[in-house]
């Protein structure tokens, strides 16, 4: 009928040869590759964290000294984005048109499908203003986190702030992601691990306008968030806030330890601040202003401040004396003040005495025997020997760089050993006479503010101290580090300490004491008093003093820069605290008036 | 000697039988692509399956009443069917309400209607009733300009609807023509042209000439066996493998297709013996010059006459998401440098916002869709996630699921498996029709059947490459499973008229 019949193999040829290559086409996407299945997760799979509650921190008496608030972020979708009355929306976040739309493009660059915080932590306030008229604007919507919040305003050191974590932390801990936020400093740096809790995660299943469909696989892949856990710490939030409004004017610290359990009572570092200042998106407007500061306000001095001791160390000299033999408690020495300077006071005849009176030749001639006991020919050897003996002792009191604490970022001080003086001097041309002035505890001497506290608390147990420590206990469990409960003898016998504390107790109370302000009515109180001297302005005020007498309840250091003479700032500082903490009042009114209303900031240098 | 009783015994079960499965499946996928908790009884009429239901009834009952009616009525008002589809084609202009940006539909009650479904069969009545005329020859230009006519009255008021998908499937009567006697050349030129569009697309007009330039010499000197043209022509092979290499031109799968393409045409020219004694290779360079002009006229109509949502369905099949955001950030690069003038950064200004503009249409219009259509196949993987499991489905990824891209739901859900009988079922279906078509005794018949599978056939390969990335994106329906009473309405008459015809064709010589 017509020569085109074989035409019927060419058309069904292309039709058969279509359908092959869809097949193929089909068993490539279908079978072969499977980036199409991992899309098909990730278009649907919405991972949402749930964020644990931050850990709370309790004082000592349980007044609750960190805790967290709601803070709302306001999110966006641009993609549910509708029109709006752009007007009336800046209006009510008081932004200016341009602020709305640099801030709309910038998300909109980011995802258009994603949410975005649009503006971050707004307040309770702010949010109770916008929440019945966000309606309005579809495509906004709120999610809830939490912020820290620190009712006392006070302890801003010791507690430390929190902020988002910094790449660098985000590659060496796997559990942070970008965002999350971590402890930077003090007790929310110490305990992140505790403080944090455990992040929990939610699967869910999302629509093409993201909305949520359900669990993702009967959500057998989620899990719930762990809050995290409530510390209790040793510290007495009165005393720490009586401390900060003591040293207010003033520039040093102020460090107390309870001597029998090695918990720190307070810990001041003067000049401080509102612990509220480094929150959320404060942290932008403040932390600039806080580091610039020249007073320093965010430097903890009673951790990282390094002074010398003064004459608080004379207490260690006579310890290791006598511990070594070199003199007895009763063993006098004439104040001779050719060997070095010291005030008008009578000689004194034994251990107790010189400590009372901080007497310095007396010190210059026992640190003599304690280095040069003869053990070699040579005086230079001879030193050596002695020093190298007398730094191994002075550094079992704490100090150096010995002393552990849960504080993070406490300094070591400086205990100069045989290697120090040979690497300043060179081996063999050092002896006593070049390191005397450490025989009065100034010289290359660094001491810090916590370890003058440790001090005080190794004399008051008479030979031991617990590692000093803000943590009491976790939860409801003493479940406190281990270290934290063990005993450090300093390898001085109980028994030399008898003299050092009687003499500290006639610091205080006798006529000639140097530390008569710091007497107590009613409360037998030691001290001893240290006048660093400084080169670079007025001396610095140290005291240190435990009380009471027998079965001592606090120990303390407290520092006061550029004040002058330790018995005429720090012994009544600490006078007070350790009143207001036994005691809960103060007796003496004129004495805590004359603290108060002492400006100590800008003393004039000494020429 | 017709059995008027038994109108069902001489019928094509086979047919019949595909016809029903691809309803059954079309109505269960559209089930699952609009399932929602709230209503799931599959009879529901408020929902898309429930009116399904009800179109499938009609259509069923549409079905019968063909087989019922004489085949000769289709014979004899072959014409007036295709005069009165064309009324009605121009009453939906005037009349018709607008869908999506087209003017295709009449609106009856809650019910819509689309003639241009309807004037796919009338037009193949038509053809079958024309080029089964005595003495019609198809070599004779009067008819060509007559079956055109035909073809292209439907095919241009349907364009002017703005119905763009619709129009294009009036390029399948080709199928049609050339088994009635049309050139294979054209057919052949046909394919050709559209493969050297896309080729120039994705290489550029530079390449592609460089390229045909040196197939032509290689051919040249194969047929010429000459010496010193076929060093030559190493040489040339050469310095273009550099080139390439130089640009880059990694794939090589469409590096052998060029090749493939434009070694067939030479081929086809050098081989032909009448060209031969005419001087082939005059003809050769003729052709040669004639097909850069067409290559370089892909790249102007591209640039310039397509519009840019046009422009983009073709970039998104290229791949060329990541070409754009490279060269969005070139330019982002370039505004923020000292060196460039005022005037030369305003140039640029407006270039970037034109290439954000289309990454944006990629990313989000028909770029999104191909891209969530074939995640949703390819995640179904060989088993698919189970009936009414597909998320892609459920969370409506995909647009138009239940009637442009309702192969995504059986991709997704059924898997290969699923995929692949569909496939093989329209296989069959197909070459079914060519089978039955090719039995006619009578030329109407045989004509008629090519029309159904040449209309079946097209909207298979456009809906379906369409979801699996081989096609751009054109709305057209995927016969008897796709959702609407129109389409399914117009296919069943389509090929329920086949199965008349072809169940009298023992007793009736037309």
């Amino acid at each position: 009928m017509n020569n085109f019949t074989n035409r019927k193999y060419i058309i069904g040829a292309i039709f058969i040869s279509i359908g092959l290559i869809f097949l193929i086409r089909l068993i490539n996407i279908q079978l072969i590759n499977n980036k199409y299945k991992l899309d098909s997760d990730s278009n649907v799979l919405r991972v949402i964290t749930q964020y644990p509650a931050r850990g709370l921190v309790y004082d000592r008496k349980g007044v609750l000294l960190v805790y967290n608030e709601a803070a709302y972020d306001l999110m966006l979708i641009p993609r549910q984005l509708k029109e709006i009355d752009t007007n009336a929306f800046c209006k009510l976040f008081e932004l200016t048109k341009e602020e709305f739309i640099e801030k709309l493009t910038k998300i909109k660059n980011y995802s258009t499908y994603k949410p975005s915080v649009f503006e971050k932590e707004l307040s309770t306030e702010a949010y109770a203003n916008i929440q019945d008229q966000l309606y309005k604007f579809p495509g906004f919507f709120i999610e809830t986190r939490t912020l820290r919040s620190y009712p006392n305003k006070n302890a801003a050191h010791l507690l430390g702030y929190i902020g988002e974590v910094t790449p660098g932390i985000i590659e060496k801990d796997n559990y942070y992601k970008s965002g999350d936020y971590i402890g930077k400093s003090g007790i929310e740096l110490a305990y992140e691990d505790l403080l944090r809790g455990k992040r929990g995660v939610k699967k869910v299943m999302v629509d093409v306008h993201n909305r949520e469909k359900g669990r993702y696989l009967n959500g057998t892949e989620d899990t719930l968030s762990i809050s995290g856990k409530t510390l209790h710490t040793g510290i007495d939030i009165d005393l720490q806030t009586y401390g900060e409004l003591l040293m207010q004017n003033k520039i040093g610290s102020i460090v107390a330890i309870e001597p029998s359990s090695g918990e720190i009572l307070c810990l001041v570092s003067s000049p401080s601040y509102n612990p509220n200042m480094l929150v959320g998106r404060e942290v932008r407007k403040n932390y600039p202003i806080l580091s610039k500061d020249s007073l320093n306000p965010l430097f903890n001095r009673a951790t990282m401040a390094q002074y010398p001791p003064g004459s608080i160390f004379k207490t260690i000299q006579a310890l290791i004396a006598m511990q070594e033999g070199v003199i007895t408690e009763n063993t006098g020495f004439s104040c001779l003040k050719n060997l070095v300077g010291c005030h008008n006071h009578p000689s004194a005849t034994d251990v107790a005495s010189s400590i009372k009176m901080s007497c310095n030749p007396y010190y210059f001639q026992v640190f003599k025997k304690i280095i040069q006991q003869n053990k070699a020919k040579s005086i230079y050897k001879d030193s050596e020997i002695g020093l190298a003996e007398w730094s191994k002792r002075v550094k079992k009191f704490g100090f150096g760089g010995t002393l552990q604490t849960d504080i993070p970022g406490v300094k070591n001080g400086l205990v100069p050993g045989v290697e120090f003086y040979n690497k300043w001097y060179g081996e063999g041309r050092w002896a006593f006479s070049t390191i005397f002035s450490l025989s009065i505890g100034q010289g290359e001497l660094g001491v810090i503010p916590i370890q003058m506290a440790n001090l005080a608390a190794i004399i008051a147990n008479k030979g031991f101290y617990y590692s000093p420590h803000i943590i009491k206990r976790v939860d409801e469990k003493a479940t406190i580090p281990d270290m934290f409960k063990q005993k450090n003898y300093v390898g001085v016998d109980a028994k030399y300490f008898e003299p050092i504390i009687d003499g500290m107790h006639r610091v205080t109370s006798e006529a000639g004491g140097t530390a008569r302000r710091a007497k107590i009515e009613g409360i037998e109180v030691c001290g001893k008093t240290g006048t660093a001297q400084n080169p670079h302005g007025e001396d610095h005020s140290v005291f240190i003093a435990f009380a009471p007498k027998d079965n001592p309840k606090i120990a303390i250091a407290v520092y006061v820069e550029n004040a002058g003479f330790g018995g005429t700032w720090a012994a009544p500082i600490a006078s007070l605290m350790m009143e207001k903490y036994l005691t809960d009042s103060i007796s003496n009114k004129i004495k805590e008036q004359r603290i108060l209303e002492a400006n100590l900031m800008n003393v004039t240098p000494k020429k | 000697m017709r059995n008027q009783r038994s109108i069902f015994k001489n019928i094509d079960w086979v047919t019949i039988s595909i016809y029903l499965a691809l309803v059954f499946i079309g109505w269960i996928s559209i089930y699952a692509a609009v399932y929602n908790e709230e209503n799931s009884a599959i009879f529901d009429v408020s929902q898309r399956y429930g009116s399904q239901l009800i179109w499938m009834i009609f259509a069923f009952i549409i079905a019968f009443v063909i087989l019922l009616l004489d085949g000769n009525f289709f014979t004899s008002f072959a014409i007036p069917i295709y005069g009165l589809l064309m009324l009605i084609l121009v009453a939906v202009l005037l009349f018709g309400v607008t869908v999506n940006g087209a003017t295709s539909w009449f609106e009856i009650g809650r019910v819509k209607i689309q003639p241009a479904e309807f004037a796919k069969f009338a037009t193949v009545l038509a053809l079958a009733k024309y080029l089964s005329m005595p003495n019609i020859r198809i070599k004779e230009f009067k008819t060509k300009v007559i079956a055109t006519t035909i073809i292209a009255i439907p095919a241009l008021l349907i364009l002017m609807q703005n119905d763009t998908g619709s129009t294009l499937t009036y390029v399948a009567f080709i199928f049609l023509l050339y088994r009635e006697g049309l050139s294979g050349n054209i057919l052949f030129l046909g394919v050709l042209a559209i493969l050297v569009f896309v080729l120039t697309l994705v290489f550029g007009a530079t390449s592609m000439i460089l390229f045909g330039f040196i197939i032509f010499l290689l051919l040249y000197a194969a047929t010429k066996y000459d010496l010193k043209i076929t060093v030559f022509t190493t040489l040339a092979i050469i310095s273009f493998l550099i080139f390439n290499t130089y640009f880059e031109i990694k794939d090589s799968f469409i590096f052998f297709g060029i090749t493939l393409i434009l070694f067939s045409i030479f081929l086809f020219i050098f081989t032909n013996k009448k060209l031969k004694d005419k001087g082939s290779h005059y003809l050769g360079i003729f052709i040669f010059v004639v097909s850069c002009a067409y290559i370089y006229s892909i790249d102007f109509a591209f640039n310039k006459v397509l519009k840019e949502h046009q422009r983009t369905r073709i970039t998104v099949l290229l791949g060329e998401e990541d070409q754009l955001i490279k060269q969005i950030k070139t330019l982002e690069f370039k505004m923020n440098e000292e060196t460039f003038s005022q005037e030369q950064k305003l140039v640029i200004k407006t270039d970037l916002k034109t290439k954000k503009e289309s990454l944006k249409e990629l990313q989000q219009g028909n770029g999104w869709n191909i891209k969530q259509s074939l995640i949703a196949i390819g995640s179904g993987g060989f088993t698919g996630k189970g009936f009414l499991q597909g998320t892609q489905t459920k969370f409506n990824f995909v647009p138009e699921q239940s009637t442009d891209f309702i192969f995504c739901t059986i991709g997704e859900e059924w898997g290969f498996l699923g995929t692949s009988f569909v496939i093989l079922l329209y296989m069959a279906l197909f070459l079914r029709i060519i089978f039955i078509a090719e039995k006619q005794r009578s030329t109407f018949s045989r004509i008629y059947g090519y029309g159904v599978a040449s209309i079946l056939f097209i909207h298979f390969i456009v809906n379906i490459g369409m979801t699996i990335g081989l096609v751009p994106v054109i709305g057209i329906p995927l016969p008897f499973i796709s959702y609407g009473g129109s389409s399914l309405w117009s296919f069943t008459i389509l090929l329920f008229i086949f199965i008349k015809l072809d169940s009298e064709r023992l007793f009736v010589l037309r």
